[in-house]
């Protein structure tokens, strides 16, 4: 009994052996493969991430050496009105956005899916915002949101309805925002659209012999069907609002103009965070805001997944 | 503790990017061209945008002089981001320019140099510049540029409104402001809950230093510091704001001006959109080419004792902090700003003003000797409205003000236009609203360096 055991042990061991080799040199060659994404995260996200928590506990203008203030950046933090103002801001306008989107983008997604032959042209027409510069959609979003003579009105005058100052009144402005960037939401629509082509059919069939209606197979078949990529839109759509940039500093805050009749319903917090940054040339300063938005940011995504625990579903799962 | 500089900036700069497009580069000139005479090596600009004929036979005139100079033109307008980061990387243009009001901000963090030893160097003499325009880019006694521009601002008026409802100049005077109220009321015109016509339009927030003025305040003391709660600067932010305020409140007020064709042949007097405003002096040389047949008229901004006010503000030439040629920059900002030189700007204009088969409406600079000499060689005088504004503007640049510089400029403006634009908004009332800008910009001149 012995030998055999012997040999079979010795035959377990090489083909052990062989396959710990075969993994290392997978492992080798996948390292190999992602490591120039690794030396980028670690020199462009990393590495300015560990400096600018650094520098939060400065005084740095960018110019002279920084000096070390504690926690004096953070203390302020916590009385600067306008941090609050912007906080306020960009919470309201990601409780708008990030639902907005959701929805905009998934009834255009099923009626995408709805589309036959051609769907593969109508996905690209409902892509190709995405690709237009954010700058240029908040340069036309300004025109087109004009109160008196705006493109938006001039439709809703037709029937009747007096709009709103969407760029000029303070209460307008948020919902205004949220138009403009719905302009983006080509991406999400693709995304809803692969989930949807993935539900299998015999799951609606199954749902019409028991009775159930349109409404109800969009319930309770294609929601939890595709609510993995629901979700993953929740985290990423969330992520973007509380960064909000682009189209709110385009329209209210850049150039000379701009800046001049910049409107602090549009002051989100990291237009407030650049205007620290390179207006004032508060760069510890600046740090601490990113930092605190940082916080923020990981706290509510942390929310958001353990919440989701209860309503996502991920094929394959156990239970 | 003192953490270095350069170990961090690269992690600062790229940290705080936040998916804002990068700066577009500045030209650089190698570290040993620059030579004692400053009369050969590279030169670098940064902010001074696409040179129009005045520019661009400035620019001429500065190649004539120095041949040997290579010269590099950033064409882009000045970019805060751009320049800081320049400076902040060693990667910095050979000279900077920029709005004069920001000279304060950047000298007390130390981004540009103080220009009086090189300017005695250069024989470049503080009273061959309008006094207002030097006080503006002195900080602590020390002058950080050399102006060169030099708007000022007066009341321009669209005639066919004003005999529209029967109103005349005098009327509109902004001595009697109980008179401009109610002509402001006569001038404005509204269809259907829209507006047609704003009457009077008192340009806020960016004229509150005008309207400050002119009931006896400034919102920056002589030593810089910020005067923004004073109780004369809280009465007519209320007042320019009532005016607003009679004309359909801001939002809709500022939804219809951002309609205005303002450059174009449908400017707001053609299509009768305005009564009057206060504006620069450019605004005269866009109007008689889009529209030379339209009936301006225009009358000097007064303060209530009726004595006539403006403000001035305009560009200047700086020297950032590591500047590699600084002998040819100071040769630049001789020459660009020279008599001899604008003479030539205003040679290009005329020829300019033939070929349109336009009308020479000035030139403003911060030369009072350069502005007498082509207001007397190319300014033709007349009884036309045109004719009247122009000297209306000529005569201003006597008696305008500066908003003095301080340390703490940028924060300080920031704070006051923050504050008026929440008070046209209806979030704050003017007093708190200025009560709260004053202590943010007393914040900012208490940290300020």
């Amino acid at each position: 009994m012995a030998a055999p055991t012997s040999v079979a042990a010795t035959r377990r061991m090489t083909a052990g052996g062989a396959r710990r080799t075969r993994n290392w040199r997978e492992i080798r060659a996948a390292y190999g493969f992602i490591s120039l994404w690794i030396i980028g995260f670690l020199v462009f996200t990393l590495g300015p991430m560990i400096a600018s928590f650094v520098l939060s506990f400065t005084d740095y203008n960018a110019i002279d050496s920084p000096q070390n203030v504690g926690l004096e950046n953070y203390r302020q933090l916590a009385e600067d009105q306008k941090v609050a103002k912007a906080l306020g801001n960009t919470l309201v306008y990601a409780a708008m956005y990030v639902p907005a989107s959701m929805a905009v983008a998934l009834a255009l997604a099923m009626v995408l899916n709805r589309v036959g032959r051609a769907s593969g042209f109508f996905r690209t027409i409902f892509y190709l915002p995405k690709m237009t510069p954010t700058v240029a959609v908040g340069a036309l979003f300004l025109l087109l949101l004009n109160g008196q003579e705006g493109l938006l009105n001039r439709t809703l005058r037709l029937f009747g309805i007096d709009g709103p100052n969407w760029t000029t009144d303070t209460h307008w402005v948020k919902p205004g925002l949220v138009i403009t960037t719905l302009w983006s939401v080509g991406g999400t629509v693709v995304i809803y659209l692969a989930a949807l082509r993935q539900v299998p059919k015999d799951l609606y069939e199954a749902a019409e012999l028991d009775g159930a209606g349109s409404w109800t197979k969009f319930r309770k078949v294609t929601i939890p069907m595709i609510s993995g990529a629901l979700f993953f839109t929740l985290i990423v759509q969330t992520i973007a609002a509380l960064q909000m940039f682009n189209e709110a500093y385009t329209m209210f805050f850049g150039g000379q103009q701009n800046s001049t009749y910049s409107n602090e319903a549009a002051l989100f917090y990291v237009i407030y965070l650049f205007q620290q940054a390179f207006r004032f040339l508060h760069m510890g300063y600046a740090s601490a805001l990113a930092w605190l938005l940082f916080v923020i940011i990981m706290i509510i995504t942390a929310v958001q997944v353990r919440v989701s625990r209860r309503f996502v579903y991920y094929e394959g799962e156990r239970d | 503790m003192t953490i270095t500089r350069r170990g961090l900036l690269a992690g600062s700069m790229g940290a705080l990017a936040l998916g804002v497009s990068a700066c577009g580069g500045v030209n650089k000139s190698s570290n040993n061209d620059a030579t004692k005479g400053g009369d050969s090596g590279s030169l670098s600009t940064m902010g001074f945008g696409k040179p129009d004929d005045v520019g661009q036979a400035r620019i001429d005139a500065f190649k004539s002089a120095y041949p040997k100079v290579q010269l590099n033109i950033n064409e882009g307008d000045f970019d805060p981001q751009q320049f800081l980061s320049a400076v902040a990387t060693g990667n910095v243009p050979d000279l900077v320019y920029l709005n004069r009001e920001l000279v304060g901000s950047y000298a007390s963090q130390g981004a540009i140099q103080p220009l009086d030893d090189k300017m005695a160097s250069a024989g470049i003499k503080n009273s061959g510049y309008r006094e207002a325009a030097i006080k503006e880019v002195t900080v602590d006694g020390k002058v950080y540029g050399i102006p060169e521009f030099y708007n000022t601002r007066n009341i321009l008026v669209n005639g066919k409104a004003l005999q529209e409802v029967g109103l005349t100049l005098p009327d509109l005077s902004t001595s009697d402001w109980d008179k401009l109220h109610a002509s402001t009321v006569k001038l404005y015109k509204a269809n259907g809950g829209r507006i047609a016509r704003i009457g009077f339009d008192p340009k806020l927030p960016e004229f509150l230093p005008l309207w400050a003025k002119a009931n006896g305040a400034d919102l920056v003391n002589p030593d810089g510091s910020p005067n923004l709660e004073d109780p004369k600067v809280i009465e007519a932010l209320a007042y320019a704001l009532s005016l607003i305020n009679e004309q359909g409140g801001w939002s809709k007020f500022k939804a219809f001006r951002d309609t205005w064709d303002l450059f174009g042949s449908g400017n707001q007097f053609v299509k009768n959109q305005a009564g009057a405003f206060p504006w620069e002096g450019w605004l005269v040389n866009v109007l008689v080419q889009a529209s030379p047949k339209v009936d301006l008229q225009s009358l000097p901004f007064t303060d209530r004792q009726g004595n006539p006010v403006s403000f001035q503000s305009g560009s200047a030439w700086c020297l950032p902090k590591g500047s590699k040629n600084p002998a040819a920059a100071v040769n630049w900002m001789k020459t660009m700003t020279s008599t001899e030189t604008w003479l030539k700007a205003g040679e290009a204009r005329q020829a300019t003003v033939e070929k349109n088969k336009s009308k020479f409406t000035g030139l403003w600079t911060a030369n009072p000797e350069a502005d007498q000499q082509i207001k007397a060689k190319y300014v033709k005088p007349g009884q036309t409205g045109f004719d009247k504004a122009i000297e209306n503007y000529y005569a201003s640049t006597e008696y305008a003000f500066a908003v003095v510089g301080s340390k703490a400029g940028s924060e300080i403006k920031t704070a006051w236009q923050d504050a008026v634009n929440r008070a046209l908004s209806g979030q704050q009332k003017p007093d708190v609203a200025m009560k709260q800008a004053q202590a943010e910009a007393s914040k900012a001149f208490s940290a300020a360096k």
